[in-house]
């Protein structure tokens, strides 16, 4: 080789960013000037958040805080919006019935429309208006960061970016936002691992959902040693690890599989250390999510409530449309640990996860049980009655976390990924996951005879 | 907002003149340090803000009126650096390097300014006109370290305003001094980094090539340090017949020095293969 050999572009590369960082340092020492004494807590957290043992605990009792937070707190407020509605309606019964307006016409406008929205946001919005706002302090804390600071090897030893740490703790939020925060990965194999999986994170649209499942679960069952509130709230955790697992499952999978491909490296800033600004927060989690969620709920839930009042008191020989279809669908619920109802209302409550259990009530009711739900405690003895034991319980959480994405979601993967391929398989995949780990965890039920 | 978010290849609006009747602001940063707080707050848009790298991806455009004086103001993603590894680094350098807006607000983190100011620094290899907004003073005051915006000013050699974007303070006078820099009354004269003498004995070279093809205007000797670092993206956005020119220049060019032939076969090699 000559003397000399040639300088490689990585080399200038280096030599220029070194050059720029030497004069970044020179002209930071000459403009600094120390001003009183100031503490920065940043270093002291940094060490506390990111150490070895530190992180995990942390991470996890930031999550179970908040859910107890909102377990706890949700309650109450839940059963006095639920009274209130339920008195309202027997004004609005007594109203249709001195016009004179017709049976039909106050079955879909009452017991469709009005019971569907008022169960929506009874049971929606206390969670939602604890949730989102602690939800959003954490966010504004700069928290999120640190969750995918923490969470990046375990997605590089599945073979995923770390990024998609991120898009995971976005898709909390919403998973249609968590699917457009995909963009910031940059590899389009990882990017598409990170939109396929998004779903698993357990989204504001089903905390709710979960949230009230797990609190009549513990309410009727209980927890050994444990106070109600604080048994739901580990069953709300469990979940949302169990949907973590699976993201990581699904994506090593998918990285062997369909997309293979070595990782590619991210580039991830911790934020320092910020005071939330607490009004400013509260104000905008409060319109921007707890209002946008629940507009959107009820948006959905009134047609929703309307078409399956009609779906229920239709009758074609003697059965109710909804019976029918729940009957077609009953075997497969079955073997999955639900049942046919449960599996109608996952498939009518396409548009928003929201109206999953309102819909499902309204196709239980219609099949006979003249209760009128106006507590979590009545929802219990409704879903009781109607043949659930703890296993439904778990699968109905369980499908819930797993089943295929919302209609906004596949409609944002078909935005991005500008692939009807894809988009089917963000619908197909999840649902496949759903069926193989409910029937599971239905066979393993059912041989230990619970 | 645009919708071209780091592809290849020639994007709308990617020719020189952003096409705009306002003059253009543009808003550079690292990811984190208030640069959409300030958007939002000149604005009045509501663009999402949140404190995680990556965040914004796509440029966020709006208006804010300044002394009955509109401008359009563009809001470029995070951005570590202009030597980009990804898509929002590469979408930032684009847009400095080719659309040359009338002037860059450089949003600065004021505690950790080290590390912003290496931005800065290639900010000013980009354009001169060029305003750094010293953001987060509050928090630098907290901390007990804060830079003093004249000898900051002094050193990089265009004007430092103090801003905490969250309360509005400071805004009012980074739009006079932003007004001032558009119109021409106050010129920046930013002290330019050297690089090592070898270094810049290849800029010399490259820049005259870069210079006969690319449009009038554009960041030559930014794109030069682009192409000499081995990122064959920097002159992606050129016509197919421009391209060839730049290859078949870097083809030609005086290879006597040993360094000097490495470094252009190198960049030939890439442009030429990297872009096909």
């Amino acid at each position: 080789m000559s003397a000399a050999p040639p300088p490689r572009s990585v080399e200038v590369a280096d030599r220029v960013v070194a050059t720029l960082f030497r004069r970044a340092e020179e002209i930071a020492r000459l403009s600094l000037v120390p001003c009183g004494r100031g503490r920065d807590w940043t270093p002291v957290l940094d060490r506390v958040l990111a150490s070895r043992l530190g992180a995990f605990p942390v991470m996890l009792a930031g999550l179970a805080a908040v859910l107890w937070v909102t377990v706890v707190g949700a309650n109450h407020p839940s059963a006095v919006l639920a009274a209130v509605f339920s008195t309202v309606e027997t004004w609005l019964d007594g109203a249709f019935a001195s016009a004179g307006a017709p049976a039909w016409l106050h079955g879909v406008l009452v017991q469709g429309v009005y019971r569907t929205v008022a169960w929506v946001v009874s049971v929606m919005l206390p969670p939602m208006a604890i949730f989102f706002p602690c939800f959003a302090l954490l966010e504004d804390l700069g928290y999120l960061p640190w969750v995918a600071f923490n969470l990046d090897a375990l997605f590089k030893r599945v073979g995923a970016c770390g990024k998609q740490a991120l898009t995971m703790s976005m898709g909390l939020g919403c998973n249609a936002a968590g699917v457009i925060a995909c963009r910031i990965i940059d590899s389009p194999r990882e990017r598409l691992v990170a939109v396929l999986t998004n779903s698993f994170t357990v989204c504001n649209g089903r905390f709710p959902t979960l949230i009230a499942l797990a609190t009549i679960l513990t309410a009727r069952y209980g927890l050994p040693g444990v106070g109600s509130g604080l048994a739901a709230t580990l069953v709300v955790v469990g979940v949302v690890l169990t949907g973590v697992s699976v993201t990581f499952g699904v994506s090593w999978l998918l990285t062997r599989t369909l997309l293979r491909g070595a990782p590619s490296f991210s580039v991830l800033e911790l934020p320092p250390f910020r005071w939330p600004r607490v009004v400013q927060v509260l104000v905008r989690s409060a319109l921007d999510r707890t209002l946008f969620v629940l507009a959107r709920a009820v948006k959905v839930a009134a047609p929703a409530g309307a078409l399956v009042w009609v779906l229920a008191n239709v009758h074609v020989g003697g059965l109710s449309l909804v019976g029918r279809l729940a009957g077609w669908l009953d075997p497969v619920g079955r073997l999955v640990g639900l049942d046919g109802f449960i599996l109608v209302a996952f498939i009518l409550g396409l548009p928003a996860n929201e109206i999953v259990l309102p819909l499902l009530l309204m196709g239980y009711l219609s099949a006979g049980t003249m209760v009128r739900p106006d507590s979590l405690g009545a929802l219990g003895a409704i879903l009781a009655a109607n043949g659930w034991g703890p296993a439904t319980a778990v699968c109905f959480m369980l499908f819930s976390l797993l089943h295929w994405p919302c209609a906004t979601t596949l409609l944002t993967v078909r935005a991005e990924t500008k692939s009807a391929f894809w988009t089917a398989a963000a619908a197909l995949i999840p649902t496949l996951v759903a069926f193989v780990v409910c029937g599971a965890v239905a066979g393993v039920a059912r041989l230990a005879g619970v | 907002m645009a919708t071209w978010a780091g592809g290849r290849g020639p994007g709308p609006g990617l020719r020189l003149g952003s096409g705009h009747p306002h003059p253009t602001i543009a808003l550079a940063g690292n990811p984190n340090t208030g640069k959409s707080t300030l958007f939002n707050a000149l604005t009045g848009l509501g663009q999402h803000t949140g404190n995680w790298s990556g965040k914004t991806v796509t440029l966020a455009r709006g208006v804010v009126r300044h002394r009955g004086r509109p401008y359009a103001v563009v809001d470029l993603p995070g951005t570590y650096s202009l030597l980009p590894s990804s898509a929002e680094e590469r979408v930032a350098s684009d847009f400095l390097c080719l659309e040359r807006p009338e002037a860059t607000v450089v949003v600065v983190d004021s505690t950790c300014l080290e590390r912003n100011l290496n931005l800065v620094l290639q900010v000013l290899e980009v354009t001169d006109r060029v305003v750094v907004a010293a953001n987060l003073l509050d928090e630098a005051r907290r901390k007990g370290l804060e830079p003093d915006p004249e000898a900051l000013a002094e050193a990089l050699g265009v004007p430092v305003v103090g801003t905490v974007a969250t309360r509005g303070w400071g805004l009012a006078r980074l739009m006079d001094t932003v007004e001032a820099v558009v119109t021409g009354s106050v010129r920046p004269h930013p002290r330019r980094v050297r690089y090592d003498p070898d270094v810049e004995a290849l800029l010399d070279r490259l820049e005259p090539l870069l210079v006969k093809a690319l449009p009038r205007g554009a960041a030559v000797r930014w794109l030069a340090v682009r192409v000499l670092c081995g990122d064959p993206t920097a002159l992606s956005h050129l016509r197919d017949g421009e391209l060839d020119e730049v290859v078949r220049l870097l083809a030609v060019a005086d290879r006597s020095e040993p360094g000097v032939a490495g470094i252009l076969t190198t960049a030939a090699g890439t442009l030429g293969g990297g872009l096909k």
